[in-house]
Formats: C-alpha cells, structure tokens, sequence
C-alpha cells in the first residue's frame, strides 16, 4: 500500500473514530447535562443515569482511541493540537474525570446531599466537556496560529474567538437535543412525557445555533480550504436536524434519534472533508498548516497499525453493538431494576 | 518555578496517583472472577457474597484508575509535545493498540457485569468479569512495553531528515525483554496488592468475630496467592535487576550507591550521602552481594557511578548522567523492605492457617494497617524506575530537558498543576470514604447493589435522623 494511501487511510480512520464518538458520548453528554433539570426525586435521577450506565465507558473510549490513533498515525498533529489547546484540554479533562467519577460514586452513599453533589459534577462535566470539545473543533476548522516549527502560539483566550464560541454552544445544544432524544427512547411514564417536552423546546434553540453556525462558516470562508468540497453533506445535515421537528413533534422517537444521530455525524463529515488534507490550519501562515502528509508518521508503522485496526475494529464493532442489544429495554423509576 | 520542573513535578503526581489504583484493580480483578466462577460451579452462597463484596470495593477502586488513566494519555501531547514528536511513530503505537484491544474490552464487559446481572445469561455475566480482568492486565502489558521501551529503546532507527526516531521492527518492539520484565513484576504485583487488601479487610472483621466464615475463606486465598504472587514479584524484581545491570547500568549503580567499579562488589545496606544526594559520605556494605544481584556470580564486576558518568559524558557530551540517587537508592530500600515483610508474612499467614483456627490469631486487629507496605512498594518502586532514567526520558536518545512542550507557560503549569492537585485530593477523599464504608460494612451491606435514598424526597430537604445509610 502506497505511503500516500496509509495516510489518507489513517485520517479516515481518526475520522470514523470522532464521528463514533460524537455519536456515541453525545447522548451521554446530554443525558448528564439534562440530569438535575430532568429528575426530581432521587429515584428519577437513578433512573436517568442508569439509561447511559452500562455504555458511558465504552463510548468514552471512543476518545481515548481517538487520541491514541492520532498519536500513533500523526505525531506531529497529536503534539501541536494537545500543547496547543493546553488549558482547553486540561478543563476537558477535569470534566471528563468528574462526571466519570460521579457516575461510580452519586449512588454509593445514601446523603442527598452527596448525590446532589455527584448530580451537579455530572451536569457540569458533561457541560465543560462538550462546551470545550465543540469549541476546539470549530477552532480546528477555523485554523489557529501555528509557526514554521508547528508550534502553537497563541493561548487559551486564542480559542475563545466567537466563532470557536459558536461552536463550542452549537455543540452543547446538539448534545443536549441527542440526549432528550435518546432518553425519549429509554425511559417509561412520566419521565418520558417530561422528556419529550424538553426535546421539543430544545430543538427550536438547536435549529438556530446550528444554522447560525453553518452561517458563519460560510461566510467567514472557512469553507472547503483543503481538496474536497463538502457539496451536500452540510446541507443535508442542516436537513434532518430539520425534519428531527416533525419527528419529535409526532413523538417518533426513534425517528427523531436518527435524525439527530445523523446531524451530528454528517456535521463531522462535514469537518474532516472541509479540512483534508490538512489537520491543523495555521492561520499564521498557511505554509505551516499541518497536513496528513507532513505530521503523519513513518509508513512501517501506517501499515503495522493499519493490520491490527483491521482485525480489531471490526470486533471491537460487534461487541460493543451486542452490548446495546442487550440492554435495549427501557429503564423504569423503579428501584428495583436500578443499579446505579 | 521553570515549566521543566512543574512539568516534571506533575507527571510525577498524576502518575503515581494514578499507580494507586492501578496494582489493586489488575489484582482484584481475577480474585473477584474466580470467586464467581466458584459460585458458579458449587453455588454455594459464601462465593456469591465473596464476589460481591470483594467486586464491589474493586469497583470503587476502579473507577478512580479509569478517570486518572485518561489524563496519563493525553499528557504526552500535552505537556511532553516534543517528545511525543520525536518517538511518536514508535511510542504512539503501543498507546493505540492498549486502547483498542484492553480499554474497549475492560469498559464494555465491565459495563456488562455491573448491569447485566439478572439481564444477561449467567455464564455471559461470569465471562465478562473475566473479560474485564484480561482487560485490565492486557492495558497493562501495552503501556509497559511503551516504558520498556523508553528505558531500552529497540528496534527503532533515527531518521536524519524528520529528526526524529522511526520504527523498523514492530516485533522487537513487543518482545522487548524490559516490557515483559515489567509486566512480570506488575501483574504480580497486582495479585500482591489484592491480596494484602483482602487481608486487612479481612483481619478487621475477623479480630471482631465478623462474619467470620465468610472472612476466613477470603483469608485463606489471599494469603495463599499473596505467598506465591509475593515470591514472583520477588523473582521478577530480581531478574529486572539483571536486566537492567545489562541494559541500564547507571541506573542500577545509583539504586545501590555504587561508586567505584569493583570486583567483586558489596551490597549496601545503609549509605548516608551528602545533601546533594550525590556524594556517598558514609556505609555499610556486605561483601560480594551486588555481584550476585547484578549477575548472579558472586565475583562479577559492576561498574560504579564515577566510571559511567565518565563514559557517558564522553559517549552523550558534557552533562551530569547521575540520577538523584537519594530518591533511587531509598525507593529500592523501601520497596525491596516492604516487598521481603510481604513473602514472610503471607508465609506466616499460610502456615498459621494450617496449623490451627486463625480467627483466633491476637495479632488480627492489627492486619488492617498492613495495607501500607504494599501501597508504599508500589509508589516506590515506580518512582525509583522511573527517576532512575534520568536525565533521560528515553534511554540514551532524548533527555527530559529537551522534551517538554515549549509553548507551555509556568502559568499554565501552575494552573493545571494546582487544578490537578485539588481534584485528585477530593477524589482521593470520596474513594476513601467509600471504601472504608463498604469495607466494614461487610457482606450484607454489598448486597444490594446501591443504597436507596427515601426516594420520595426532593433533594435539599433534610432526611429523617436515622435514614442515612
């Protein structure tokens, strides 16, 4: 396989990773943000949590192969992006150990205040994460001052550009409406009524942060500056976040799970195809941009990685597919059958 | 303070924080599959319990590993940018692969065996805590081949034009000895800490006339595996010692304060250096011992401290090679102290267990405190290999100092260093909490899966006296 093919293959597989984890820890981030809004009594918020207990860990995994991924097939990319977005990374993870941790713990000691407290981490957490990873991607596709050493050089305020921001909102809004949806699918009687409810006032927002943000991009010319033009993908993403209305209106919610679902993963195709080849723009100057070609790592181990993702992903795929098929049921208030 | 230091000064945190957890989940993990396996084949109650129980304080422990495990992978980008640039090609791949075969097998199943009781087969919940202790041991083995790789790189050659280091042979990589001496040493270690755990807990019921069967059987187990995990860690650490005699000699003449060559050489049992920790000013030693250690021949030769720094000063150029040698020398005193009390005390604990009704024994109440030895091993002996590095942070290839990341400010150090410290202290007090509860709580208090609140109390209200817990 040609060097040149390993690379564009390796980015690929970056990309599918995201897009499965955006998909994935999405509704995670939405259910853990809709917590204390969503429960009243503790049992509720048991109920709430125990729709994402049994998967929050694999999906996060998702983010951890990410990472590993693009450390192993483009060391250049995984150094500048993590040195760069230093502090934006370090609250990340802070939310991500937080929630992470309330997850395993709110449930373990009987003092409403302990849960409440573990319920707001989980609120919060799931709330900076998604926040910080929406506004790290719209600065990835608006390109950050990176010099001749592929170094970054601006700091944390560097990312909080409005259109970062934008991003970084968009995203808490659509994480937020996957979230409600995926509830919607999980959960019985009263809750479920309560949740269809905040889906239909949280798509109006959605809608028009998410437009807004397609806007912007747009106009500001972020659009198709690498090899590949998007044409319809962001269109049609804009479309079944759209038609997500009627479904959620209609109380379809599996409809409306899919059409959320697909928004989220056409807006990442969207993005990786806007960028390609590139991986990291330089507004500093566009010769410093980092690109699959030049941040990517030797072809040996391309091809050694590219074997062994072969045969585990495919596994990794039917494992973690089984497990949703085994805890498809819906998840009642009723302690009983509760776990967390 | 210099973004250097801080760096250094929070990798050293976050990942012996992270070292607490690690040994006991990789442990406790198949302790707790072959109690349910147990239940599984006799169904007697007492293993369903011991599985429970013992699985409840491993979840509690776990989750800690898991959160403080994310930041372990994201910090090589972060603060350590141009290392991560200069042997990415090689160091990034061991990463990949751990999250692609351990962490999506360990989270998956673990979800599946906290939730699936009841909801799936039988045997498909007892494969999945299997699954999750293969898992576990499987990530270990991936991130220890990366560190063995950073304290003997191999099968990697410099590529001129990138200026960076490039894989040429994946299989020397996996093979690496030092990854698998490691592993060896860890995953034994890991059983070690499980064990000491079960017996603390264990004593604290047992010296109050606990639920003493159930006690006693957990004992007896632990007792047994801690004597033979013991002894592998014991036989691991030794053969490591010889390894890295071979591969790494100054860090082994700096562990034992080795000055001078000699041959044969002795065995320090106290030196007191001067306060730069880098001047011997006064010892004890025994004859010919270090010969034996480093090559199991009592008259081999082992070069000493001032001879490799010379060597390496003229091999690498002018810069000091020596590591901080209080820290190396103390680290291996303290954890080969700790790691000896632990073969003759599981020796004892399984020889007394023979001999007659153990739950009798006056020394019990005190068991529980015996959790320091293997908690003060464990830091230890990491932080002895991996100070034992130093300058370098890969062998003989790339130093610290010219490793960090140069964007970082002592600002953004201090930021992260003093958020990463507040957190990780409250979480350690929650974990804490947590495990003491449920420890003394026992059996019955494991049994349900979580603790109801009045459920029909709002949050903020106060709870009837007596409702909590």
């Amino acid at each position: 396989m040609s060097y040149e093919f390993l690379q564009t293959l390796w980015f690929i597989l970056i990309a599918v990773l995201w897009i499965g984890f955006f998909f994935l820890e999405g509704f995670d981030f939405g259910v853990g943000m809709l917590l204390p809004f969503l429960g009243k009594r503790d049992t509720e918020r048991r109920a709430i949590i125990n729709t994402i207990g049994s998967v929050w860990d694999g999906n996060e995994v998702w983010l951890l192969t990410a990472g590993g991924a693009t450390f192993a097939a483009f060391p250049h990319w995984y150094a500048t992006m993590f040195s760069g977005f230093y502090l934006a990374l370090f609250l990340l993870l802070v939310g991500l150990i937080l929630r992470g941790i309330s997850f395993e713990y709110r449930s373990k000691d009987a003092n409403p205040e302990w849960r409440n407290r573990f319920d707001w981490m989980i609120a919060i957490g799931s709330f900076l994460s998604a926040l910080l990873l929406g506004a790290a991607f719209a600065n990835l596709a608006r390109g950050v001052p990176i010099n001749e050493k592929m170094m970054f050089t601006g700091n944390l305020f560097t990312l909080l550009n409005p259109y970062g921001l934008l991003g970084g909102v968009t995203t808490v809004a659509v994480f937020l409406l996957h979230g409600a949806n995926f509830l919607g699918l999980k959960l019985e009687g009263e809750l479920r009524t309560r949740v269809n409810g905040f889906a239909k006032k949280l798509w109006g927002v959605t809608s028009v942060l998410y437009i807004a943000l397609g806007i912007f991009t747009y106009a500001a010319g972020f659009w198709a500056r690498g090899i590949v033009n998007p044409g319809i993908v962001p269109i049609t993403a804009v479309v079944v976040l759209l038609v997500a209305g009627y479904f959620i209106n209609q109380k379809m919610e599996g409809w409306a799970f899919i059409m959320v679902a697909l928004n989220i993963v056409l807006t990442q195709v969207t993005f990786f195809s806007m960028t390609f080849p590139n991986v990291m723009l330089s507004t500093t100057n566009p010769a410093y941009s980092l690109t699959i070609y030049n941040a990517s790592s030797s072809q040996y181990t391309l091809t050694v990685m590219s074997i062994i993702a072969l045969i585990f992903v495919p596994i990794i795929l039917a494992y973690q597919g089984w497990t949703y098929y085994m805890f498809r049921k819906r998840i009642t208030a009723d302690k009983q059958t509760l776990v967390y | 303070m210099d973004p250097i230091t801080l760096s250094r000064l929070q990798f050293a945190l976050t990942t012996v924080y992270h070292w607490l957890f690690v040994p006991l989940t990789l442990g406790m993990g198949w302790f707790v599959a072959f109690m349910q396996t147990r239940y599984y084949q006799t169904k007697d109650e007492t293993w369903r319990k011991m599985s429970k129980f013992w699985g409840k304080l491993f979840l509690i422990n776990f989750a800690i590993g898991v959160v403080t495990g994310i930041v372990q992978e994201f910090q090589f980008g972060m603060n350590w940018s141009e290392y991560s640039r200069y042997v990415g090609d090689i160091f990034g791949a061991p990463l990949a692969i751990e999250a692609l075969l351990a962490f999506f097998l360990e989270s998956t199943f673990l979800g599946i065996w906290v939730f699936g009781e009841g909801k799936v087969p039988e045997k498909v919940h007892l494969a999945s805590i299997w699954l999750v202790a293969i898992g576990s041991n499987l990530s270990a083995l991936w991130i220890l081949l990366a560190n063995g790789w950073m304290q003997h790189p191999v099968g990697f050659v410099i590529n001129e034009a990138n200026h960076r280091a490039e894989l040429v042979n994946f299989f020397a990589l996996v093979g690496n000895p030092k990854g698998w001496l490691f592993f060896w040493h860890t995953i034994s270690d890991g059983l070690l800490m499980a064990s000491f755990m079960i017996l603390a807990v264990s004593g604290y019921h047992l010296a109050r006339k606990q639920n003493v069967d159930f006690f006693k059987r957990s004992f007896a187990i632990a007792s047994l595996v801690g004597l033979i995990a013991s002894v592998l860690v014991f036989l691991g650490g030794h053969t490591m010692g010889q390894y890295m005699y071979e591969t790494q000699p100054m860090k082994f003449a700096s562990i034992e304060a080795h000055w001078e060559t000699s041959q044969p050489a002795a065995f320090s049992i106290l030196t007191i250096g001067d306060l730069t920790g880098k001047r011997e000013v006064w010892s004890i030693r025994i004859l010919r011992v270090l010969s034996f250690l480093a090559c199991n021949n009592f008259n081999c030769e082992v070069k000493g401290v001032n001879e490799l720094q010379q060597a390496e000063a003229q091999k690498f150029g002018p810069g000091d090679y020596i590591p901080l040698m209080v820290i190396t020398y103390w680290g291996f005193r303290i954890m080969m102290t700790f790691g000896f009390m632990m073969i003759l005390m599981t020796a004892y604990f399984v020889w007394a267990n023979l001999r007659g009704d153990i739950a009798k024994a006056k020394w019990m109440k005190w068991l529980p405190w015996a959790l320091v030895l293997p908690y003060l091993a464990n830091a230890s002996g990491w932080i002895l290999t991996e100070m034992g590095r130093q300058p370098w942070i890969v062998y003989g290839l790339l130093k610290v100092q010219d490793a960090v990341s140069p964007n970082l400010t002592t600002l953004d150090l201090l930021i992260s260093l003093i958020g990463y410290t507040a957190v990780y202290g409250s979480l350690a007090v929650a974990m804490v909490k947590l495990m003491r509860k449920y420890a003394i709580a026992g059996p019955d208090g494991a049994d349900h899966e979580s603790v109801d609140v009045e459920s029909e109390t709002g949050f903020g209200e106060v709870l009837p006296v007596g409702a909590q817990d």
